[in-house]
């Protein structure tokens, strides 16, 4: 019972988690919240459902059709998150903080009412990529799915450390995340640094949102929201603008609701509630996250 | 103020009391419903102007106390309470439950406010979800059997009238009323300490504002104007759910703020009636334009809609009627002024 609870959380961690980064990313380096995320997540899922639909079933089973799906949910996902800033976020750059939430939210509207009204306002069944088995394992049941969502995003997150720490572009993009104008005199092209993070950010997005959709087996129009939310509530909870705290934050909210529901008397009903509670909590003792660096006020 | 604008707003605020008069026996009389829905749109977003636009405290969860009072008077109206006692105890209850969320919650800054007030909304709305027996859950109040009692007004019972036209009436004193309130304290010394706490908030501790308890007013007075709101919400649609009161809903009304111009009284009434009432107008355009672009429209309007917010923005991210305090602000900044 242990065992299967910690395999369910880690999976619903790992799939906030890989949205926490996109928030993450993007708020370290703007400081702005991208409201759009969600919507962002849920274009992934629906390319990835496109892909299969589209492409012979010979490509899109098995292993390879795997990476197919991921690679183009994820290209999808990262160049629409690169556009979404482009027109929306970059005109109101230096103007206000608060103007970029209001055309965030405006451009979670139209993606969502696009697909709504374009793709279909029905929920869609998202096939099995690979054939899934179920292991025993000391009592609990545990799904190939399982193992390849976590697998899938733990690489993922292996990737981005490395990208982050040992390229020069992600030296730059830490650069910009730590003074974006001392990087701009250091003669970093900020406004690409800042699309490149809208692309990495966005494409984890589009990878989650594909996980999203095999784990539940269907998608929707609105099938971003929850999810992002809950994982910008993670990203908040290991400290925002942080890497490793929005990974951190993912799987405890993941474990905590898992355990929540799985534990406690009426706990599916109050498992969100909990998971506020917590968050409310963490932040009261912590109050910029588990993992945030204390912000020095300006004076 | 000069005569001008008292003329201005004397007239708009006749346009505004003629209009259902003009329009109940038309085949436009369901606009008079629709302005109501804004009205109540205006209410709030003018309760949460003085969390986020004067002080600058960025409220991601307002919504919950609109269900708050929502809830408290559906629950006391069918135990046969009127609405005359109902508003203040409905008003006290949100207004104490602010302070006490307010009294742990408000010395985090900036986003992680945020984040923790959209974890109240939530946490209320899945609360009032999850409480059965209090409030029936996702079904929603009054239970079968059960009635929420119609407002009296010196005998007269509001509600009766297919048009709507008594709670539009009602809806547009409370607005009135709201907005001189504001104007009032605006202009006030309170209304320029919680400026000062907005635009520096270390400055204003150092000048000795006693910076937490002002917050703490302004985040209560919020909560009273929500609540105010919710009470005729429930009495109006008699009927109350948890969908009403989603997250969603508390974005919109910071959109609103933002949108009209923070901090402004008429930008932010401006920007509530633009963003509560364009899927109204798109909803009753539609029947018009449907001839001419075909049945399917009626479905994009809220693609419109998120179009309208995003343009708005670019082009006037200080918002629509920006406040002139804040205005002058921006403009010094620019000027390489400190």
């Amino acid at each position: 019972m242990l065992l299967q609870q910690l395999v369910n959380g880690l999976t619903l961690g790992a799939i906030y988690s890989l949205i926490a980064l996109g928030y993450t990313l993007v708020y370290g380096i703007l400081m702005l919240i991208n409201f759009a995320h969600s919507e962002v997540l849920m274009v992934g899922a629906f390319v990835g459902l496109g892909v299969q639909l589209f492409f012979p079933p010979s490509l899109t089973s098995g292993p390879l059709g795997l990476a197919l799906v991921f690679t183009l949910a994820m290209a999808a996902a990262g160049a629409l998150n690169v556009v979404v800033e482009r027109l929306a976020y970059r005109p109101l750059r230096n103007i206000s903080r608060l103007a970029p939430l209001i055309s965030a939210i405006g451009v979670s509207i139209i993606l969502q009412n696009a697909v709504f009204l374009w793709v279909s306002n029905q929920s869609q069944t998202f096939p099995d990529i690979m054939k899934m088995r179920s292991f025993q394992f000391a009592g609990a049941d545990i799904s190939s799915l399982q193992i390849v969502i976590l697998f899938t995003a733990l690489g993922l997150m292996a990737a981005l450390h490395f990208f982050i720490q040992k390229t020069r572009v992600g030296k730059a993009m830490r650069a910009c995340a730590d003074d974006m104008e001392a990087a701009e005199l250091m003669g970093i092209d900020t406004k690409r640094i800042v699309a490149v993070t809208f692309l990495v950010g966005g494409a984890l997005g589009g990878a989650a949102g594909a996980l999203n959709g095999m784990y539940y087996g269907s998608i929707k129009y609105n099938l971003g929201f929850l999810p992002g939310m809950k994982a910008f509530t993670a990203a908040v909870l290991g400290g925002i603008g942080n890497i490793q705290g929005a990974v951190l934050g993912g799987f405890i909210l993941g474990l905590l609701e898992v355990a929540v529901a799985g534990y406690l008397p009426n706990g599916a009903e109050w498992k969100d509630v909990i998971a506020f509670v917590v968050l409310i909590c963490v932040l009261l003792a912590r109050p910029s996250g588990i993992l945030g660096e204390k912000i020095g006020e300006k004076v | 103020m000069s005569v001008k604008k008292y003329a201005f707003k004397a007239g708009l605020f006749a346009a505004l009391v003629v209009f259902p008069l003009l329009v109940r026996d038309t085949s436009l009389a369901h606009l008079i419903r629709s302005a109501g829905t804004v009205g109540l749109a205006v209410l709030l977003a003018l309760g949460l102007n003085f969390t986020l636009g004067y002080v600058g405290l960025f409220d991601l969860g307002y919504i919950a106390f609109y269900a708050i009072g929502a809830y408290t008077a559906a629950i006391l109206s069918i135990h046969g309470w009127s609405f005359w006692l109902i508003l203040p105890v409905a008003v006290a209850v949100a207004a104490a439950i602010r302070v006490l969320v307010g009294v742990s919650i408000l010395r985090l800054r900036g986003d992680y406010l945020a984040i923790v007030t959209m974890g109240f909304g939530e946490i209320t709305r899945l609360t009032i979800n999850n409480l059965d027996f209090l409030t029936n859950g996702p079904k929603g109040l009054p239970r079968v059997g059960e009635v929420i009692r119609p407002v009296e007004f010196f005998g007269y019972q509001l509600g009766l009238d297919p048009s709507n036209t008594d709670f539009y009436y009602l809806i547009l004193a409370f607005i009135a009323l709201a907005a001189v309130l504001c104007r009032r304290l605006e202009d006030s010394r309170l209304g320029r300490e919680w400026v000062a706490i907005r635009e520096d908030e270390v400055a204003a501790e150092l000048m000795g504002l006693p910076v937490a308890r002002l917050k703490l007013l302004a985040f209560t007075i919020s909560a009273a104007f929500a609540a105010a709101a919710g009470v005729i919400f429930a009495h109006w649609e008699r009927f109350v759910t948890p969908e009403s009161f989603v997250f969603w809903e508390s974005i919109l009304i910071v959109a609103m703020i933002v949108l009209g111009g923070m901090g402004s009284i008429p930008g932010v009434i401006l920007g509530a009636v633009i963003l509560a009432g364009t899927p109204q107008l798109l909803q009753a355009g539609a029947e018009f334009l449907t001839p001419y672009l075909g049945a399917g429209f009626i479905n994009y309007r809220y693609l419109i809609f998120g179009l309208v917010m995003v343009l708005m923005v670019i082009f006037r991210p200080q918002g629509i009627l920006p406040s002139k305090r804040r205005e002058a602000e921006l403009t010094q900044k620019e000027a390489g002024v400190p």
